[in-house]
């Protein structure tokens, strides 16, 4: 299976997520140039973290412009699998790709930790890895991280499993303590309605060796992997 | 063509938690401003452009209001009369 990673200027987590692709799982993993229109043939398109341009005007909002942003949107009107992470969620969202928005966190700091999230759905080509209600841990990087979306939409998201990773505490539960920048219903990742376009702001590219403190992250990939027809 | 200048108002739409404005709002309570309600932190744009009219350089920031320079999902916007300059 083919990955292909945008790598936008200000992007710093295209690394991680090639080798979580490279070394990981052990396939093929190319970079993509924003400014390129070809998406190599890939198969799954990973929009990565970091600070796109900058994060000028609001975070993801001039890179959805890039050149490669066009054939992206079509990759996923075609139904392929396109995963935005931290920056690349806000991406996704800026560019209509998944409701709602992603503002700063509600302590303004920005928060980087490690932290508990639950799989509210396994049955989606990114999570069927997982069981349903499992806590993870997977480190979040982020200073605009709390999603945000009007109440309707919020209802239908939840009412259409579209919910997939919720922030929850120590004792698994999704309340404000364990909610690290205040998103609206402990909200942490969602698909789109076609389920084939996830966003998250925690990063699973960077928890893939126990050593370096989790190896959570590793089922999200492996997901893809086992669903994602090559 | 003709130039001008037009300024946009973005701020975060009501209903939103704004916590920039509650931090400076707190802020400005330490300070004795004891009336002070609430306060609202956002972004202002002056776009120079060419066009035929004011109208028209009106018109054509509304459209970047709407496509680029405000999140309508999050943000409101306000656009100033254009000014010839």
């Amino acid at each position: 299976m083919k990955f292909g990673i945008v790598t936008f200027p200000g992007s710093n987590s295209d690394y991680d997520a090639f080798r979580a692709v490279a070394d990981t799982l052990g396939e093929t993993a190319v970079y993509l140039w924003h400014k390129d229109h070809d998406l190599q043939n890939v198969d799954v398109v990973i929009l990565p973290g970091g600070f796109s341009y900058g994060d000028y005007l609001r975070a993801g909002a001039i890179a959805r412009f890039s050149p490669i942003m066009r054939e992206v949107e079509a990759h996923a009107n075609r139904g392929a699998p396109v995963i935005g992470i931290c920056n690349g969620f806000q991406i996704a969202c800026e560019a209509g790709l998944l409701p709602g928005a992603l503002l700063k966190n509600s302590k303004l700091q920005f928060v980087s930790a490690p932290v508990a999230i639950r799989v509210e759905n396994n049955d989606t080509m990114f999570t069927i890895q997982y069981e349903r209600g499992a806590v993870l841990t997977i480190p979040i990087a982020h200073g605009d991280g709390r999603f945000t979306a009007d109440a309707q939409t919020l209802d239908m998201l939840e009412a259409s499993d579209r919910v997939v990773f919720r922030y929850v505490d120590s004792r698994g539960n999704a309340s404000p303590e364990g909610n690290p920048n205040g998103s609206d219903r402990n909200i942490a990742g969602i698909v789109n309605a076609t389920g084939n376009v996830i966003g998250l702001m925690p990063h699973p590219e960077r928890a893939l060796d126990q050593l370096l403190g989790s190896a959570d992250g590793i089922p999200f990939f492996e997901s893809i992997l086992a669903t994602v027809a090559a | 063509m003709s130039s001008f200048r037009v300024s946009v108002h973005i701020t975060p739409r009501r209903g939103i938690l704004d916590p920039q404005g509650k931090a400076v709002a707190g802020a400005l309570h330490s300070l004795g401003f004891d009336g002070v309600k609430d306060v609202h932190v956002g972004r202002y744009i002056v776009v120079e452009t060419d066009a035929d009219n004011a109208t028209a350089a009106e018109f054509d920031v509304r459209s970047m209001c709407e496509r680029l320079l405000a999140n309508p999902v999050i943000e409101d916007f306000e656009i100033e009369s254009a000014a010839t300059g």
